[in-house]
C-alpha cells in the first residue's frame, strides 16, 4: 500500500473518532446509521492498522529501534515539559522562556566541555546549575514584579523574555551553530537491536532525574510545599509556607531539568545554536498540555507520546511530518479532552 | 495577647474596615460576629497579613506583627483555619495534617500532636489515607481545624467553621472548639451563626460594615435586645 494513502486513511479514522467523541448524544439515535458509521470506522481501522502492520513487519528491528529512540527523545521532551508543568502548577504561567533556559543549558555544557575541559558528567551538572541560575534570575527580574498583575501581562512578558534571551544568545554566542564535541560513540547490542550509546545515556540520565524529582516532590519538605502552593496558595501561606521562596525553588528545579535536557540533546544531535530552544520548547509545551498541564506524571507521559510518535512518523512517513505530528496531537487532544490525558475536569469555583 | 489597634483596610478602593480595635486575652474564646460583608474575614486575613492594603497596628505577645510576612506570623504561633476550609485537595488527610506542622522542626512533637488531633477527630483517623478533596464538608472542616492545630498555635483564628454544615455537625464542631480552648489554645472565632458563637465565647465584638458597633461579655451581648433583634432571630 502506498504510504500516503495509508496515512490519509489513518487521518480520516482519527477525525471520525473525534467527531464521534464530540457528538456522543447524536449518533446512536438511529440504529441503521450507527451501524453504518461503526462499519466505516471498523473498515478504516483495519486499513490503517494494516498499513502500519505491513510497514512494521517488513522490518521489525527497525520498528523497535525507532521506538526506543523515540522513547529516548521523548524523555528529553519530558524533562523540558516538567519545567513547564511545574511552573504552570504553581503560578499559572506558561513560561515561554523555558526553551531558552534549555538553550542556555546546552551552551553551558558546550563551554564546560570545550573551554573548561570538564568531563561529561561534570559538565552535565555545570549545565544544570547554570540553567537553574538563569531560570531563577528570569523569574526574579521578569515575573516577580508582576506577581499581582493580570495573567495576560505575565504571559506576554514571558514571550518577550524568550525573544530577548534568543537575541542576547545570538549576540553573545554568535548565530553560527557550534558543534558539540562527540562524547559517546559506542554502540550497544541488545538481542539484534543496535543502540547508540548516547541515546541510552540520554534515557538513563533522564530516568534518574525523574526518579529524583518524584522523590523530591513527594517526600521532602520543600517538595511538599511546592505541591501545597499549587493546590491552594492561600492555605499554603496560612500553614507557614514562604510562597515567594517556593516559587523561586520551582523555577530552580524546572530549569535544572531543562539544563540537563539541553546538554543531553547536544550529545545526540551535536549542533547547538541560540535559537535551538524554540522548537523543543514548543513541543515540550505541547507535551505538557497533552499529559495535562500542572500534572507532573502527565508531562512525562506527554513527552514520551510526542517523542515516540515523532520518531515513528519520521521513520515511516516522512521527516517533513515530524513537527506536524506534535501539533496535530495537540489539536486532537484539545478537541477530545482539553484538560489533557491525565487532567481532571476542573471547574472554576466561585 | 493579640491586640489590634485602629485597623483600616482598603479592598480595591473600598474602605472595607474602618478603624477596628480589638484585643484577645490569653485562654479566652473571643468571637467576632456580624452579617455577610461586615469585614470579619478581612479582619482575620489582615491579622495574618494576607491582605496588603491596611493601616493600623497589630501586635501579638507584645510584638508588632503588622508587616511581618505571613509565614513568620505562623511561626510566632498564630494559625488560621480559613473560611471555606481550603484543605489541600490532592493530598491525603495525613499529608494535610503534616503540612499544618510545616513550620515546626520537632518531629516527635509533631507525631504526638497528630495523635492528639486524631483523638479529637476520630473520623480523620478512619480517613487517614484518603485524599482530602474527597471528604465531606464536615470532615474537611475537621481537617482544616486539625491542620491549624498541628502548627501548635498559641492562638487559633477560626473563620466561619459552621459554614455549610448541618446543625448537628455545627454543634459537634463547636463542642470541639470549646475542648480545644480548654486544652490551652486561645481562640478568635469569626461567625455568622451568632447564637452558637455567643454560646461558647467569653467576649464578643459585633461588626457592622467595617465598624465595631457593640462589644462586651458574650453573655451580656446574648441578652442584649438590639443583638437579639439583629442577629439572634428575635
Amino acid at each position: 500500500m502506498q504510504p500516503v494513502f495509508g496515512f490519509a486513511l489513518f487521518a480520516v479514522f482519527v477525525a471520525l473518532i473525534v467527531v464521534l467523541a464530540r457528538n456522543k448524544k447524536r449518533f446512536p439515535a438511529n440504529p441503521i446509521s450507527s451501524f453504518f458509521f461503526g462499519f466505516i470506522i471498523v473498515l478504516l481501522a483495519i486499513g490503517a492498522a494494516n498499513y502500519f502492520m505491513v510497514a512494521i513487519s517488513a522490518n521489525r528491528l527497525y520498528f523497535w529501534q525507532q521506538t526506543i529512540y523515540g522513547v529516548s527523545l521523548g524523555s528529553v521532551y519530558a524533562l523540558i515539559a516538567l519545567g513547564y508543568t511545574m511552573v504552570y502548577g504553581i503560578v499559572r504561567l506558561i513560561n515561554f522562556a523555558h526553551g531558552e533556559i534549555y538553550m542556555i543549558g546546552a551552551y553551558a555544557g558546550f563551554f564546560g566541555v570545550t573551554s573548561l575541559g570538564f568531563p561529561f558528567y561534570f559538565a552535565l551538572i555545570f549545565a544544570m546549575l547554570t540553567a537553574a541560575l538563569a531560570g531563577v534570575i528570569v523569574e526574579r527580574i521578569a515575573y516577580k514584579p508582576l506577581r499581582k498583575a493580570p495573567r495576560l501581562a505575565v504571559l506576554i512578558t514571558a514571550i518577550g523574555m524568550s525573544l530577548l534571551l534568543q537575541n542576547v544568545g545570538q549576540k553573545i554566542f554568535g548565530s553560527i551553530p557550534r558543534s558539540f564535541p562527540r562524547q559517546f560513540t559506542g554502540l550497544y547490542r541488545i538481542g539484534e537491536i543496535n543502540l547508540d550509546q548516547s541515546r541510552v545515556i540520554v534515557f538513563a540520565v533522564t530516568f534518574l532525574l525523574m526518579v529524583a524529582l518524584q522523590y523530591f516532590v513527594t517526600f521532602t519538605k520543600p517538595g511538599k510545599a511546592m505541591r501545597a502552593v499549587s493546590q491552594d496558595r492561600d492555605a499554603a501561606q496560612m500553614v507557614g509556607v514562604n510562597v515567594d521562596r517556593t516559587i523561586s525553588l520551582t523555577f530552580f528545579v524546572g530549569s535544572l531539568l531543562a539544563g540537563a535536557a539541553g546538554i543531553l540533546v547536544a550529545i545526540v544531535f551535536p549542533q547547538i545554536r541560540p535559537t535551538m530552544g524554540l522548537m523543543p520548547g514548543l513541543k515540550a509545551f505541547v507535551a505538557a498540555v497533552i499529559g495535562g498541564i500542572g500534572i507532573i506524571p502527565g508531562a512525562v507521559l506527554g513527552g514520551l507520546i510526542i517523542g515516540v510518535s515523532e520518531n515513528l512518523v519520521t521513520a515511516y512517513i516522512s521527516s517533513s511530518w515530524r513537527d506536524a505530528i506534535a501539533f496535530g496531537l495537540l489539536i486532537l487532544i484539545l478537541l477530545v479532552k482539553p484538560s489533557g490525558i491525565l487532567g481532571r475536569n476542573t471547574r472554576e469555583k466561585v | 495577647m493579640l491586640k489590634v489597634t485602629d485597623l483600616h483596610v482598603y479592598y480595591g478602593g473600598i474602605h472595607a474596615i474602618k478603624g477596628i480595635s480589638l484585643s484577645v486575652k490569653e485562654g479566652q474564646i473571643v468571637s467576632l460576629i456580624g452579617a455577610n460583608g461586615a469585614g470579619k474575614s478581612t479582619c482575620l486575613n489582615t491579622i495574618c497579613n494576607l491582605v496588603n492594603n491596611s493601616k493600623g497596628k497589630i501586635s501579638f505577645l507584645d510584638r508588632d506583627i503588622t508587616s511581618a510576612p505571613p509565614h513568620k506570623i505562623v511561626k510566632l504561633g498564630v494559625a488560621q483555619v480559613p473560611e471555606g476550609r481550603k484543605v489541600f485537595p490532592q493530598m491525603t488527610v495525613a499529608e494535610n495534617l503534616d503540612m499544618g506542622a510545616y513550620v515546626r522542626k520537632d518531629k516527635s512533637g509533631v507525631r504526638h500532636d497528630m495523635g492528639k488531633v486524631y483523638k479529637l477527630f476520630p473520623r480523620l483517623l478512619e480517613r487517614k489515607n484518603q485524599l482530602a478533596g474527597t471528604l465531606s464538608g464536615g470532615e474537611q472542616q475537621m481537617l482544616a481545624i486539625g491542620r491549624g492545630l498541628m502548627a501548635k498555635p498559641r492562638i487559633l483564628l477560626l473563620d466561619e467553621p459552621s459554614m455549610g454544615l448541618a446543625p448537628l455537625l455545627v454543634r459537634e464542631i463547636f463542642s470541639i472548639i470549646r475542648e480545644i480552648n480548654s486544652l490551652g489554645t486561645t481562640i478568635l472565632l469569626v461567625e455568622q451563626n451568632a447564637n452558637m458563637a455567643l454560646s461558647i465565647a467569653n467576649y464578643a465584638y459585633v461588626l457592622e460594615t467595617g465598624r465595631i458597633v457593640l462589644e462586651g461579655e458574650a453573655k451580656v451581648l446574648a441578652a442584649d435586645e438590639k443583638v437579639k433583634a439583629a442577629y439572634l432571630g428575635g
